[in-house]
């Protein structure tokens, strides 16, 4: 498992991965996109704001799923201490931030037809809320250290202890009475829901799947790029500058440090 | 036409879920291929530098700025 957890490994199979993910989740997207808006049936009582579902459920399957990966790369990150754990855990958070923040959105644009309101204080949609407040806790408190393993170390603690949340948000609607409806594709007897409205439910599920790991990759690029940055410029090559000696020292040490701040 | 833009009256809320859906989410992998390029061009200077100074190391003290 540690073999394939090296960077070079990971950026080597990815690399040749990419191009097969992006075609599928654009073919993915259209069909998904076409059966939501054109080809699946209305519902005979919700009408035409049904088709918001299929961008609500999907977002916020996929913002449940991000936190269950970020806050298992928390774990790795701090059992094994395997530094592409704790990358692959701070690619995730925005991501699945993103799909939090647009369950809400798209949640809020349903609601207000349909439940003539916006917002109600259920438990469905604050642990949701709870659950967007923690993928923007984690990005925050991993970033608020200048030593990058403190930070990782931080975020992984909070990222495991908010999974408590993510039951919490799952069952909500059996545990409390709520406006939001109960779960009628994850069930315990089978999906509730018509094969016409699951069939672009599922493929944008899917598209939403394959646009995670495609942006969950340049991510980790990303990060994998700026820890190279940050390490050449700590590493000292770029300080033979500085005397061996003397006052001018601290001079030639801003120097080196602001090198990299002017780009 | 008009009629499937209207979605039965709702077409603002659907279309306004599915347009900030699209826009939020090209939003991200924008910013994230930005962000990669960037990172990439310093990376490549930084290394460029690398490069171009490790001779020079053997003498230093040429190396007054």
């Amino acid at each position: 498992m540690h073999r394939f957890a090296k960077p070079s490994v990971f950026l080597k199979l990815t690399g040749a991965m990419m191009p097969w993910m992006v075609t599928l989740t654009v073919i993915l997207t259209v069909v998904g996109l076409y059966l939501a808006l054109f080809a699946s049936p209305v519902d005979y009582q919700q009408g035409s704001t049904v088709r918001i579902m299929y961008i609500h459920v999907p977002a916020a399957w996929m913002g449940l799923f991000c936190y269950i990966g970020m806050a298992a790369c928390g774990a790795m990150s701090l059992i094994w201490k395997h530094p592409l754990a704790d990358i692959c855990a701070r690619a995730t958070a925005p991501i699945g931030a993103t799909f939090t923040a647009l369950t809400l959105i798209s949640g809020s644009l349903w609601g207000e037809p349909m439940w003539g309101t916006w917002w109600v204080w259920d438990a469905r949609l604050t642990s949701m809320l709870i659950l967007l407040f923690l993928y923007l806790g984690y990005i925050a408190l991993v970033n608020a250290f200048d030593d990058p393993e403190r930070g990782s170390k931080a975020g992984s603690a909070l990222a495991l202890v908010g999974a408590i949340n993510v039951p919490i948000v799952k069952f909500s609607v059996d545990w409390w009475n709520t406006l939001h409806q109960p779960a009628s594709v994850a069930r315990m007897d089978g999906p509730s829901i018509d094969p016409s409205m699951l069939a672009p439910l599922l493929i944008m599920a899917f598209a939403f799947t394959g646009y995670y790991f495609i942006v969950l990759v340049l991510r980790v690029r990303l990060e994998l790029n700026q820890r190279r940055i940050r390490a050449l410029q700590l590493s000292g090559v770029f300080d033979d500058r500085a005397p061996t000696s003397g006052d001018d020292s601290n001079l030639a040490y801003d120097q080196g440090h602001n090198a990299g701040a002017g780009k | 036409m008009s009629e499937f833009f209207s979605m039965g009256g709702y077409g603002s809320y659907i279309w306004a879920s599915y347009g900030i859906a699209a826009i939020s989410l090209i939003v991200l992998l924008i910013t994230t291929l930005r962000g990669l390029g960037q990172s990439r061009t310093e990376l490549d200077q930084l290394e460029t530098v690398l490069k171009s100074r490790r001779p020079r190391r053997v003498r230093p003290k040429d190396q007054t700025s």
